[in-house]
């Protein structure tokens, strides 16, 4: 089980939020983490706990495929993203970089920043203020990837 | 049971004879393509975190510098030279300043039939010569560059039946931001938009990459459509045969269909902050503008070019307005200097740049500050997209976009 503070975002919440152009060709994710949602909230990376959760309503994700988007968030040691639905590329690169993508239709309207979460991954649920949410699984075939703790982690074992 | 354009290629790339949405393949790609917004970690984790560090195929890879050429910083210039060194060292195709990453791949690298990966979300834009791309992340690339392959899940396909023809004045830009106003920004997540029906073969293959390259912005793995003769004549002008053609059967199956008759579209604008707020061109005439930018991916095309040429042609940039303008491509350009249309645009007092993705990434050139108001042919208007977080940008079509700089507010064609 994994507890931590809950950081709450809007529908359609776009990946140039989360981490801006003018970032990205900076050398590594360190130096790029502190900027974080600094448009929404220039503090995010001095607020943010390892072990928290950043949590979205629908289409979270949307617009680029920069990598970086999930990256800096793991980077800053957000354990899982949870939101209503997911824009494709920014589930698919969260899941190959090992950064748990949970699908939760109704817990992401019942809470708000601040609020704690708890998460039973191989339950597939979450609690927050005292309610229980069931979370989709993940397809059979992105759940080992993860497992495995992303794709680089699978295609080294796969060369083994 | 019949399948699409997009099933087709997922199950030719996979090797067998049929696929449907929701299964997984592991599917041989045809390219890779990685531009330098993230290939500088890709080269990292290809020397820190593989275990046996190696490229499959390097005729399939396609590295293209183009979101912040020339460099804006010792920083970004540090990360440019380690992707171009990596190049050199890897034998892999390199493009540096020559265009926009997408514009580059259709002029000289996309075929009917083939199935290619990009590490940038317009990649779906190949589907406007029957292809299909997609975009993904540095971490995809590297897999895909090491092995040749990756996994797909097959998308179910939605139809976008097209009628009539688009009138006098309205473009392709309209009539996909119109879709997206419709279907929303996640109207066909995780789904293909094939765009098909009489009205689709009107359209030139620059309007077909206007609105495949937006198919994104619904939240679509790709758009495409048929290569029909357009698509073969325009192959065979650049020295290139398809791979295969597909078509559609008559009994594929579609998540959803759509009717959009094109000779309804008419003139619209998305407002700040989201691709599918849009609105009739109109309603936003008047507003404001400190910058106006014709270029990008979407729209920096020869088409668009002549589109803003001949809306400027003997008129002036508003005072106190910066009017950018940029050629997706060199070979685009070359043959507007050609036409005469960069002289239209700078004795207009327009400010003419290198090919480039320019204000429309939002670093680089062209960012705009505090408050300011930007309105563009580019692929989004999300908050801050250009520049400061307090700016706000608009999106519409070439004609849109330099009547506005003219008028130095929000403006249509038939107002200047």
């Amino acid at each position: 089980m994994d507890k931590g503070t809950i950081f709450k975002f809007h529908n359609d919440l776009d990946t140039d939020q989360i981490i801006a152009s003018q970032y990205l060709l900076l050398p590594n994710l360190d130096e790029m983490k502190s900027h974080t949602f600094e448009s929404l909230d220039p503090d995010f990376s001095k607020k943010v706990k390892p072990g928290d959760f950043v949590v979205g309503g629908e289409n979270f994700g949307c617009g680029s495929s920069r990598e970086q988007a999930p990256g800096v968030l793991k980077a800053l040691g957000v354990k899982a993203v949870i939101a209503k639905s997911f824009a494709r590329i920014f589930f698919r690169n969260a899941i190959n970089i090992g950064l748990p993508a949970i699908v939760c239709k109704d817990l992401p309207d019942d809470v708000k920043t601040g609020d704690t979460m708890e998460l039973h991954m191989s339950e597939g649920t979450a609690v927050a203020n005292g309610k229980t949410y069931s979370c989709t699984k993940l397809p059979e075939y992105m759940q080992n990837i993860l497992n495995q703790g992303g794709l680089i982690a699978s295609l080294n074992r796969e060369e083994e | 049971m019949g399948m699409t354009i997009a099933e087709k290629i997922i199950a030719a790339a996979a090797g067998v004879d049929s696929v449907k949405p929701g299964d997984i393949y592991t599917v041989q790609l045809d390219h890779l393509m990685s531009n330098d917004g993230t290939t500088h970690l890709t080269v990292d984790m290809y020397n820190n975190k593989l275990k046996n560090p190696h490229i499959a195929d390097t005729r399939k890879l396609v590295f293209i510098v183009d979101h912040n050429v020339p460099s804006d910083s010792p920083k970004t210039a540090a990360s440019q030279k380690k992707m171009r060194d990596f190049a050199r060292e890897n034998n892999i195709d390199f493009w540096e300043g020559k265009g926009v990453c997408h514009q580059i791949m259709i002029e000289n690298y996309v075929r009917p039939g083939q199935l290619i990966f990009g590490a940038d979300s317009h990649t779906c834009s190949y589907g406007a010569l029957g292809a299909f791309g997609t975009g993904v992340g540095c971490t995809d690339f590297l897999y895909g560059m090491v092995t040749g392959t990756s996994w797909v899940m097959v998308p179910e396909t939605v139809k976008f039946n097209l009628t009539g023809k688009l009138p006098e004045g309205v473009y392709a830009r309209d009539l996909i931001l119109t879709i997206i106003g419709e279907i929303g920004a996640n109207g066909c997540n995780y789904q293909a938009m094939e765009f098909t029906g009489e009205g689709a073969r009107t359209l030139s293959i620059s309007d077909r990459m206007a609105l495949c390259n937006m198919a994104v912005e619904a939240g679509a793995k790709t758009g495409i459509f048929e290569a029909d003769d357009k698509a073969l004549e325009y192959l065979k002008e650049h020295g290139r045969e398809p791979k295969a053609v597909y078509h559609s059967d008559p009994d594929a199956v579609y998540a959803r269909e759509y009717t959009f008759d094109l000779s309804k579209v008419r003139p619209v604008v998305a407002k700040p902050d989201f691709v599918d707020n849009v609105v009739s061109a109109e309603e936003t005439c008047g507003i404001k503008i400190n910058e106006a930018f014709l270029g990008s991916c979407n729209n920096g095309r020869i088409e668009d070019l002549r589109v803003g040429a001949e809306v400027i042609k003997g008129k002036k940039v508003a005072e106190g307005v910066r009017f950018l303008v940029v050629p997706a491509s060199q070979t685009i350009y070359r043959q507007a200097l050609k036409e005469g249309l960069i002289d239209i645009f700078m004795e207009a007092g327009a400010i003419v740049m290198n090919p480039n993705c320019s204000v429309c990434w939002g670093s680089c050139q062209g960012v705009i500050g505090e408050n300011e108001v930007l309105i563009s042919t580019g692929t989004r208007n999300f908050k801050g997209r250009a520049g400061h977080p307090s700016s706000k940008v608009y999106l519409g079509s070439a004609a849109t976009v330099t009547a506005s700089a003219i008028a130095g507010e929000i403006a249509t064609a038939d107002r200047v």
